[in-house]
């Protein structure tokens, strides 16, 4: 694999110090030579090609970066590439099948869990891990979990709802119709 | 963003890192979490020229309670290992209330409390906590292991004792004279913002009086404030409306807040005063509780 980088042209290219790392993305073994500074979001953007992750502060804030290292959520922008060396990660682009959405995603696209979609892949992979250890959770836990990602169409709500639609269905749950305004009177 | 250059080295045993960091000398930075550290070197405020990082040294991931009740925390305990941990739960309230509100979740599953303490963030929560409980930290380097009393640890923003070739390994948590109690209090603007104000108290009781006391302060100054004029005011004491008015008053008067544009000076010294009754306060009966 090649990683092509900026030239800051601070440094003779024969002094940039590269490393050679192994790990794994989406199921999928890798190789790869890095330069320490390089970010893991970089990496995975640039490096794999992997645009799901996407970038938004950079300064550790939003989460929109948010990727599982060893199944935890974490901040990409927040990580240097060489440290994923033995370690396994996931991003977005892992959670679908060639032939299905995984329930998160479908919960998304049911709850209209997404606006302007650009911090949806964070929101999801937190969401993952949080349903992965906790398959049952309350609507508090599920704002507790996603309370490091920013959206900033304000789609708090709905995200929520498409969570608790998607941790339903993986615990085999049939989806609950709408209400249909007021409920009904008893008769 | 991208940092400046640097090497990077990832040790496997302490005494590799130790050795890499005495040849690094003051050039060379250890990282854990690295929650801090990355931002600083994106922004190039920090530009070290060596990273030591220690996430690949096995052993350092622990938290544990000795037989007499001291609680020592490793180098790569993450702050999220403290936040759901039974053992903390059980006898570290105020550690316990303190875990969940550092930074959000995904900082928290990163980001380490040795670290924290070694940042020296004014507004870093865990400082004010270790403060409050008498906490000191272990410091290993090329002529072996010493403990530093946390007071005297921070020296200033972003400033800590450590010699170039040290690496804080562990924090250390004295076990109880007593009953523990307390907790923290964090006003943010939202998750994931530094403190506003941030006051960790601890205490120790028996028999109806307080044998230990720890209140300090986060956010309200250049560094982690110590409020030890308020913690000797309730030593020997039962709590009282009027003892616990006392020691807020002194905690309200340690403050060094200044405006900015998370609120005035004034209101700053005034939810100082506020956290200090609240969390005192948990202990009384209802009815003696202030409005």
């Amino acid at each position: 694999m090649t990683t092509v980088y900026d030239d800051l042209g601070d440094q003779d290219t024969g002094e940039v110090p590269i490393r050679r790392i192994r790990f794994t993305i989406n199921g999928m073994k890798k190789v790869a030579e890095v330069e320490p500074r390089l970010l893991l979001s970089h990496l995975i953007r640039r490096g794999l090609g992997l645009t799901g992750t996407h970038m938004g502060c950079d300064t550790t804030n939003c989460g929109a970066c948010t990727v599982l290292v060893d199944g935890k959520a974490i901040k990409s922008c927040t990580m240097l590439a060489v440290q994923a060396d033995g370690h396994e990660i996931t991003t977005v682009e892992g959670m679908a099948t060639a032939s299905e959405l995984h329930p998160l995603q479908e919960g998304f696209k049911e709850e209209h869990g997404l606006q302007c979609g650009f911090c949806t892949p964070g929101m999801m992979l937190a969401a993952k891990a949080l349903l992965d250890t906790n398959p049952d959770p309350t609507e508090e836990d599920v704002r507790w979990a996603l309370s490091g990602n920013l959206c900033r169409c304000t789609g708090y709500q709905n995200i929520v709802k498409s969570v608790l639609w998607a941790a339903a269905k993986l615990r085999g749950e049939p989806a609950e119709p709408e209400p249909a305004g007021e409920p009904a009177e008893e008769a | 963003m991208y940092p400046s250059r640097f090497r990077y080295e990832a040790p496997r045993s302490l005494g590799e890192a130790i050795s890499l960091l005495t040849e690094g000398g003051d050039e060379a930075k250890v990282m854990a979490g690295g929650q801090s550290l990355v931002p600083l070197m994106k922004l190039r405020f920090a530009s070290p020229e060596l990273i030591v990082d220690i996430n690949n040294i096995g052993g350092l991931d622990y938290h544990r309670a000795d037989a007499d009740g001291t609680l020592r925390i490793g180098a790569l305990c993450r702050h999220a290992d403290l936040e759901h941990s039974d053992l903390l739960k059980g006898t570290q309230p105020t550690m316990a209330a303190a875990a969940p509100l550092i930074a959000d979740p995904l900082v928290r599953n990163r980001g380490t409390l040795v670290g924290s303490l070694c940042h020296a963030d004014p507004q870093g929560d865990w400082a004010s906590v270790v403060t409050a409980l008498g906490g000191s930290v272990i410091a290993q380097g090329a002529q072996g292991r010493r403990a530093i009393p946390v007071a005297d640890f921070v020296t200033g923003p972003f400033e800590n004792t450590l010699e170039p070739d040290e690496i804080a390994v562990e924090a250390v948590i004295p076990p109880a004279q007593g009953t523990r109690s307390g907790g923290y209090l964090k006003l943010e603007r939202r998750v994931g913002d530094f403190a506003t104000v941030g006051v960790a108290v601890a205490l120790e009781t028996a028999d109806g009086t307080v044998r230990r006391a720890g209140i300090a302060l986060t956010g309200v100054g250049g560094s982690t404030i110590a409020v030890t004029a308020a913690a000797d005011a309730l030593a020997g004491k039962a709590l009282t409306p009027e003892v616990i008015e006392q020691a807020a008053e002194l905690a309200a008067q340690a403050a060094k807040p200044r405006t900015d544009h998370r609120g005035s000076a004034e209101y700053k010294r005034h939810m100082v005063r506020t956290f200090v009754v609240r969390l005192l306060s948990r202990d009384l009966e209802p009815a003696e509780r202030a409005a």
